[in-house]
């Protein structure tokens, strides 16, 4: 029999560091995305929560728990991430995106400095809090953008982008760096 | 320029793709006729003031309503295409 | 010359530098500019147009005059201005537009010509014949008025672009700036205080002012002090905000790393936009020379600058200072110059009330009427009660009094307001929406007033943002009346200069006046006044003073110019930033990727994918051979071809079947479960998008494919279609293309190979043409279609994309084994020429269905996206161009893409024009050339012999008009 071998959608490029930020892959499996038909976004969420616990977000927004996240991804859908949906037939249109995206996480002191490079949304902490959730773009990569910690946040892109998301943001920590270390900013 | 996507928020003009008048919302019978046709297709005002145009909110895919100035430049409302349309 | 002990820089910090390649040594915290002074260099340069030598005239990012270029070769910046040059060790400029160099410029000709180079010289001039323009005249004027040049090589360096948001952004960090700032972040607020010095301050860096009985430096420092201490406060230094734009977005420039030698990984400049709900520009004023004869000297300067250069800098700008003025204010020059020993050789004061005390003569209701020193200022000569007298001195700070810094609030076209008591223009409040403003910019002068109203703005505007906000508590300053008369120029012989960059003077605006350049906008045009890349910040309002005067009305009847965004120069390097080399696009990259240039495969970009042109051979030569050879793999054996760049859009819902007959022309509600079907689709205006297959996975699930090149148009359409225009549908969409990896494995032996692989084998019954459905291979699952695009029974099988790589290195392994291999872009296209099938090459958005023969595909069951248009007769007029096959017959036996088509006797003129070629390929399979195009009226035309003419590449070959299907026109091979 055949026997297929798996490659994730940063494997060879990460994880990197530079400086005080790191970025790492993220391969959570299954990914589903969600999109609830008409009326029947309550009847989704009731599933959801007795399913996972997890209700479906609101805009801009995810959840997570006990692995499994939740992450609002543009009108009326989101991703359902590190588990399987449970039975929607007829309440929503289920998709499978397990492949679909790169995913990364940047951590580390800056984070917020680094994406300030990037991304045309304010991503200040006050602001956008751990939990919060962006569809915008990252350099010129459509992008969501989700913060999971004080200094952490979780980037989606297509997957076939994926070295230019690790270039883009690895330009974008190296110039923090620099300023760091050379100007003490 | 920012626009307030009625689902995101307000965002940097960037992330929005043009479309053009609001009237593109209005779209006649298949019988209108060619007069109605024609103008639901290429007539268009030009306002000196307020208008309604239609963008695409790339990242999220809305297609939103924008009310605008075109002397001022003010935005002064945004709503989701589809519920504009109801 | 550096004054011992004066100024704020530690002169003990001694940093090496050069100018014109003569070794010479500043101090740390110097600029280019007051280290030039401090060394005694006067001529820092040749003006634009007459070549006349020229030193520095300020101490600000304002400076006409003091354009140099830093560094060699690649890292080359030109026209950087000395006065915002930080100095490191090992600076190198060089001064510009002088040749051989700034002591002896042959061009200096120009000067001596001066009379017939007035305004509109040009336009009068230079106006035949027509050939010499371009020959002579522009080679000419270019190198003789210049700024620095270019290195023309590639830019090593790194600039960055970034985004910032705030509740209040201060521009300007002087009292005002500082006073916003404060109460601003006092009432809560997120501030960002930018300015574009590399130290906070302002003037009061430069004036020897008190602040609460303490120097002004001491005091700026404990305010920056306690901002630093405020988390919701950022400091940007070195960043100049640019321009203002709409809803609150300001641009702004960040000099990150000018001012320090090359360092791996910093950036040069950051170029920021910065969103705030409001702003306070507190960018305080600038001060306006005098135009007198021949005030262009070097040694003759601000007198402000002479303040910041002895003050700031310790340097002294002459041995023997003279003053001119119209106000008060300049007289500070004076008194701070004598408390530091400097001699002062006279005060002169056009009015002839002006009270001035001091050690030094003093000439009142006087007038500097004319200088010399051709290299740098001598003497001045000065007309007063008692006649007329030359006094010797090597510089003369010269007032005409002070020009609020206006130019962010006429950003969004507001216009600036006329204030006759203090000689200027003031911000008309509500020109920019939600900037304020404060301080000098705002006409307020004394250091009072600036402290007092910064404070009061801010607290205004924290209110407005609902926060409660007192002020911060106003210390003590100086609070002097500002006192001026009247002074825009001194009659007397020879040029008063007003925009020393673009080397315009008071006659060239009587002379605008007098040719009815009446109109201050066409006076800009006819003199170019304002119009040099300091956009006239001296000059500006002297000349259209004197405009006012020339055309016999008043200032504010005239008006101004429109200042427009950037406010300083900003390169094109850091507006770009980020978009050099790799970042100027997202690439695209298919799973099959490294599969295919491990192979030698030329890659090709197709949108922002990327994709294999061919697979060369050892032995092949030419890219035709490979290319010959794949096409030859899926005719004969098996072909493999990665097709993930199509889109593939997940389709949901109740719904679903409606939706799609409503975005295609044809038919998907019939369509079986199971089953794939091409659809045709069209634009509401009846011309045709994309086409592309659909195929039915279960009852209201469907999966579209569309061009590589329209997926997202496609994807934004059909968002369009279920929000704008039928909102009713119950359908959900969601773009899978980078879900799966697809690949096409296409030729007689492509079932043969798939059954080696799928892990439950097909056949013709379980599997025929169009026929579709889930497969697992190695136990994972995937979709399989068997569908076409080479005319041959072929399939495309989806797999995850993890899995993509793979696969893909498998099926080409198999197809090897059976006589085939890979095949690239090439071999597609010359097999779908052969088949006739259409790309984007025929649906380039000015064909209709009728145009390529697909008509009958527009349902007449049911309305559709585009139908009723489509019907309109002028799109279905026979005369219309339609596609054909076209193949050479004559001696030529090239065809190629782009060229036109001609009765084979008519001349090949645009009037005789029938068509057009849109693809071209030589097929192998037939051992000719074919191609496809468009010819009026071309389907009635089949067995025509037409000329091809190619212009471009001087190519004309005789051709026949063909069906477009060349190969197998009864399409038997694909459902074999």
């Amino acid at each position: 029999m055949v026997d297929l071998i798996a490659k994730s959608a940063c494997a060879g490029l990460l994880p990197i560091t530079i400086g005080s930020l790191t970025l790492t892959e993220e391969t959570p499996d299954p990914v589903t995305s969600i999109a609830p038909f008409k009326g029947q976004s309550e009847a989704v969420s009731e599933r959801l929560e007795s399913a996972l616990g997890l209700k479906f977000p609101a805009p801009n927004r995810s959840a997570s728990k006990s692995g499994a996240r939740i992450v609002w991804a543009g009108q009326g859908r989101a991703l359902l991430m590190g588990a399987a949906a449970p039975d929607l037939a007829g309440l929503a249109a289920l998709t499978d995106q397990s492949d679909a995206n790169a995913i990364v996480t940047l951590k580390g002191e800056g984070a917020e400095d680094a994406l300030a490079r990037l991304v045309p949304v304010d991503l200040r902490a006050a602001h956008f809090k751990r939990g919060h959730t962006a569809r915008t773009f990252l350099g010129h990569m459509s992008a969501s953008i989700t913060r999971t910690g004080v200094d952490s946040f979780e980037i989606t892109v297509f997957r076939a982008m994926a070295g230019t998301l690790v270039h883009e943001l690895t330009e974008a920590m190296e110039s923090l760096h620099a300023r760091r270390s050379h100007l003490g900013q | 320029m920012r626009l307030t996507c009625p689902v995101c928020g307000d965002r940097d003009h960037r992330e929005f793709t043009y479309k053009g008048d609001a009237v593109m919302l209005d779209r006649p019978a298949p019988d209108a006729g060619t007069d109605a046709w024609d103008s639901y297709l290429h007539l268009r005002d030009n306002p000196c003031g307020d208008t309604r145009d239609l963008w695409y909110h790339d990242p999220c895919g809305a297609w939103v309503v924008v009310e605008r100035n075109t002397v001022t430049h003010a935005v002064t409302g945004t709503a989701l295409a589809s519920e504009a349309k109801r | 010359m550096r004054l011992t002990g004066k100024g704020l820089l530690d002169q003990s910090r001694s940093v090496p530098f050069s100018f014109d390649g003569v070794a010479m040594s500043g101090v740390e915290g110097d600029t280019l500019a007051s280290a030039l002074l401090a060394n005694g260099v006067r001529v820092v340069a040749r003006s634009f147009k007459y070549h006349r030598p020229r030193g520095i005239l300020a101490a600000g990012s304002e400076e006409p005059n003091a354009l140099v270029t830093i560094g060699r070769g690649a890292e080359t910046d030109p026209n950087v201005r000395a006065t915002v040059q930080e100095l490191y060790a090992g600076l190198d400029a060089a001064s510009q537009n002088r040749f051989p160099s700034l002591k002896f410029d042959l061009l200096a000709v120009n000067d001596l010509a001066a009379p017939f180079l007035a305004a509109g010289f040009y336009y009068k001039t230079f106006m035949w014949p027509r050939s010499f323009w371009e020959k002579l005249y522009e080679p000419f004027i270019r190198r003789a008025a210049g700024l620095g040049a270019l290195s023309e090589q590639h830019n090593p360096d790194r600039y960055e672009k970034a985004f910032a948001f705030c509740d209040v952004l201060v521009i300007g960090a002087g009292p005002s700036g500082l006073m916003a700032a404060l109460t601003a972040a006092q009432a809560g607020l997120d501030v960002i205080l930018a300015d574009e010095d590399s130290r906070m301050g302002g003037r009061l860096l430069s004036e020897t002012h008190e602040i609460d009985g303490k120097p002004g430096h001491v005091w700026v420092d404990e305010m920056l002090d306690t901002l630093r201490g405020m988390d919701n406060v950022r400091l940007m230094t070195r960043t100049t905000v640019t321009g203002a734009y709409d809803q609150g977005t300001y641009g702004a420039l960040e000099r990150v790393s000018h001012h320090r030698a090359r360092t791996e990984g910093l950036p040069r400049e950051c170029f920021w936009r910065i969103v705030a709900k409001r702003s306070i520009l507190c960018a305080g004023a600038l001060e306006r020379p005098v135009a007198f004869p021949n005030n262009d000297r070097p040694g003759i300067m601000t007198a402000n600058a002479v303040r910041s250069y002895l003050n700031r800098y310790g340097v002294a700008t002459g041995q023997a200072v003279s003053i001119f003025a119209n106000n008060d204010d300049a007289h500070r020059t004076a008194h701070d110059l004598a408390a530091a020993g400097v001699n002062i050789a006279a005060v002169i004061d056009s009015r002839a009330d002006a009270q001035v005390s001091g050690d030094f003569p003093v000439y009142t209701g006087a007038q500097v009427i004319g200088s010399s020193g051709r290299m740098g200022l001598e003497s001045i000569t000065v007309r007063h009660a008692g006649g007329t007298r030359k006094i010797r001195t090597d510089c003369l700070a010269m007032s005409g009094g002070w020009n609020p810094t206006v130019h962010m609030t006429c950003h969004m076209n507001g216009r600036p307001t006329w204030r006759e008591d203090i000689l200027s223009f003031v911000p008309t409040p509500g020109s920019v929406p939600g900037m304020s403003v404060a301080g000098a910019a705002n006409g307020s002068f004394s250091t009072a007033a600036c402290l007092a109203e910064g404070a009061a703005v801010a607290a205004a505007v924290a209110s407005d943002l609902g926060k409660k906000a007192a002020p911060a508590a106003t210390p003590k300053a100086e609070d002097g009346a500002y006192r001026l008369a009247p002074l825009w120029m001194v009659e007397g012989k020879g040029r008063k200069w007003l925009d020393f960059q673009n080397d315009v003077h008071v006659k060239d605006i009587d002379l605008a006046a007098r040719e009815n350049f009446r109109s201050v906008e066409h006076m800009k045009r006819y003199t170019t006044q304002g119009m040099a890349p300091d956009q006239g910040k001296n000059s500006n309002v002297a000349a259209l003073a004197i405009l006012a005067d020339a055309t016999g009305r008043g200032i504010p009847e005239t008006g101004t110019t429109t200042f427009r965004p950037p406010y300083v120069p900003v390169s094109i390097a850091s507006m770009g930033a980020g978009s050099q080399g790799k970042g100027f696009a997202p690439q695209r990259l298919t799973t099959s990727h490294h599969a295919a240039v491990k192979r030698g495969a030329p890659m090709i970009e197709a949108g922002l994918w990327y994709r294999p042109s061919y697979f060369p051979r050892d032995g092949e030569k030419t890219w035709r051979e490979s290319c010959d050879r794949e096409v030859g793999y899926v005719r004969n054996a098996v072909g493999i071809v990665d097709a993930s760049t199509l889109g593939k859009i997940d389709i949901q819902g109740p719904d679903a079947a409606a939706f799609l007959d409503f975005v295609y022309s044809n038919t998907f509600s019939t369509l079986k479960v199971g089953r794939a079907r091409y659809g045709l689709m069209l634009r509401e205006d009846g011309y045709v998008m994309d086409d592309g297959t659909t195929a039915r996975l279960g009852e209201n699930h469907y999966v579209m494919t569309t061009t590589t090149a329209a997926a997202g148009e496609v994807m934004r359409h059909l968002d369009w279609v279920l929000q704008g225009l039928r909102p009713d549908f119950d359908v959900q969409i969601v773009s899978v293309t980078e879900q799966w990896a697809q690949f096409a494995v296409a030729g007689p032996k492509s079932r043969e190979l798939l059954n080696g692989l799928l892990d439950t084998p097909i056949d013709g019954e379980s599997f025929p043409f169009m026929a579709c459905g889930e497969v697992s291979i190695g136990g994972i699952g995937g979709r399989l279609f068997r569908i076409s695009f080479s005319g041959e029974h072929a399939y495309e099988i989806a797999i995850p994309a993890r899995y993509g790589e793979s696969l893909y290195t498998l099926l080409v392994a198999r197809a090897e084994e059976l006589g085939g291999g890979p095949y690239g872009m090439e071999a597609l296209n010359v097999l779908r020429i052969e088949k006739g099938f259409i790309t984007h090459s025929e649906i380039h958005g000015r064909t209709t269905a009728f145009d390529i023969g697909m008509e009958r595909m527009v349902s007449a069951k049911k309305d559709c996206v585009g139908k009723t248009m489509s019907e309109r007769p002028g799109l279905k007029d026979p005369q219309r161009e339609q596609l054909v096959g076209l193949r050479p017959v004559g001696a030529v036996k090239q065809l190629t893409a782009g060229a036109h088509l001609f009765a084979e006797k008519a001349e090949p003129v645009r009037v005789n024009d029938e068509g057009y070629i849109t693809s071209v390929g030589y097929s192998p399979t037939l051992e000719t050339y074919l191609g496809l195009g468009f010819l009026k009226n071309g389907r009635a035309r089949h067995g025509e012999r037409i000329k091809m003419v190619d212009h471009l590449r001087g190519v004309t070959a005789i051709c026949e008009v063909c069906d477009p299907v060349a190969f197998d026109p009864e399409g038997g091979r694909v459902r074999g």
